[in-house]
């Protein structure tokens, strides 16, 4: 994929996530998030009045960027990214990650992408907006 | 009807910005690349083998480290270059990233964090105050690696 070869309203693969109760201790782990929302099921539900355990919000600014790595690949990189957490996801939620083409800049070789994470109600979960540069 | 109390922000709220924390510096390892990209759900080799890390990785890289007694029961520890707020129920927050170098095992990276702003908001349920938070990672030869401002608000 070059810059030529993609226009404005380009539409990004989907990605699909999901994060069981053994990955959200891996993530909370690697971070060294001790936060009791994310593994203490009677805390996060009966104390701080959530639905089920809580995805970390930046699993789900991971997610935003898995969603360019895989369109963009091996044939540009990812310049930044932006994006807010507007609504708490939950363990073994099933979310989709779309986006679409908003600008090409050919001058730099970059393109702007706007991004979204959404659960199954269609509730966008965290926008974001990134800027990739691609060869050509 | 009682008007609501007027929420504002004192001398003790704002002479902390421009607050800068000692900066803290890390080295890279490839089974922490290979540890963030697995709890990430990542799908390509180069990151599953720690070959180099994903966007992102800075972030568990420089997550505070804190003893067990810093922990509140909540499982949050302070952050120390904030002051006390006079609201304290953390809502949704922004990030805003620029990727400026690849990270690689055997990085040495140094992080700087800085509270550059806070300021506070009429929300439709009462005040909301927002703060925002700068770092910057450096490599050893002091180039921009990548570049972070966090936007938090609290209720």
């Amino acid at each position: 994929m070059r810059l030529s070869d993609i226009e404005v309203g380009v539409v990004l693969p989907s990605r699909e996530f999901s994060c069981d109760n053994r990955q959200l201790f891996l993530y909370n782990a690697v971070l060294f998030n001790a936060h009791r929302i994310h593994y203490d099921y009677g805390y996060a539900t009966e104390v701080e009045g959530y639905a089920d355990l809580v995805l970390a919000g930046p699993l789900i600014g991971d997610w935003l960027h898995q969603c360019i790595d895989s369109w963009v690949g091996e044939h540009g990189r990812l310049l930044s990214m932006e994006y807010s957490n507007r609504f708490a996801a939950y363990v073994d939620e099933v979310l989709t990650g779309n986006g679409s083409v908003v600008a090409i800049d050919t001058e730099n070789k970059t393109a702007e992408v706007d991004l979204r994470i959404e659960n199954a109600n269609g509730d966008v979960i965290a926008p974001g907006k990134a800027t990739v540069q691609l060869h050509g | 009807m009682n008007a609501e109390p007027t929420l504002e922000l004192g001398d003790d709220v704002r002479s902390a910005i421009g607050r800068t924390a000692a900066p803290r510096t890390e080295v890279v390892t490839r089974r922490d690349i290979r540890k963030y990209s697995i709890a990430t759900g990542q799908t390509e080799r180069k990151y599953l083998d720690g070959d180099v890390a994903p966007a992102m990785f800075h972030l568990a890289l420089f997550w505070d480290i804190v003893e067990l007694d810093e922990l509140m029961p909540d499982g949050v520890s302070v952050d120390t270059l904030l002051p006390k707020f006079p609201l304290e129920k953390a809502m949704a927050g922004g990030l805003e990233l620029k990727y400026l170098k690849p990270i690689h095992p055997g990085d040495e990276l140094t992080a700087t964090r800085s509270l550059i702003d806070i300021y506070l908001k009429q929300g439709s349920k009462g005040p909301i105050i927002f703060y925002e938070v700068i770092m910057n990672v450096k490599d050893s030869n002091g180039d921009d690696v990548v570049w972070e401002k966090t936007t938090r608000l609290l209720r």
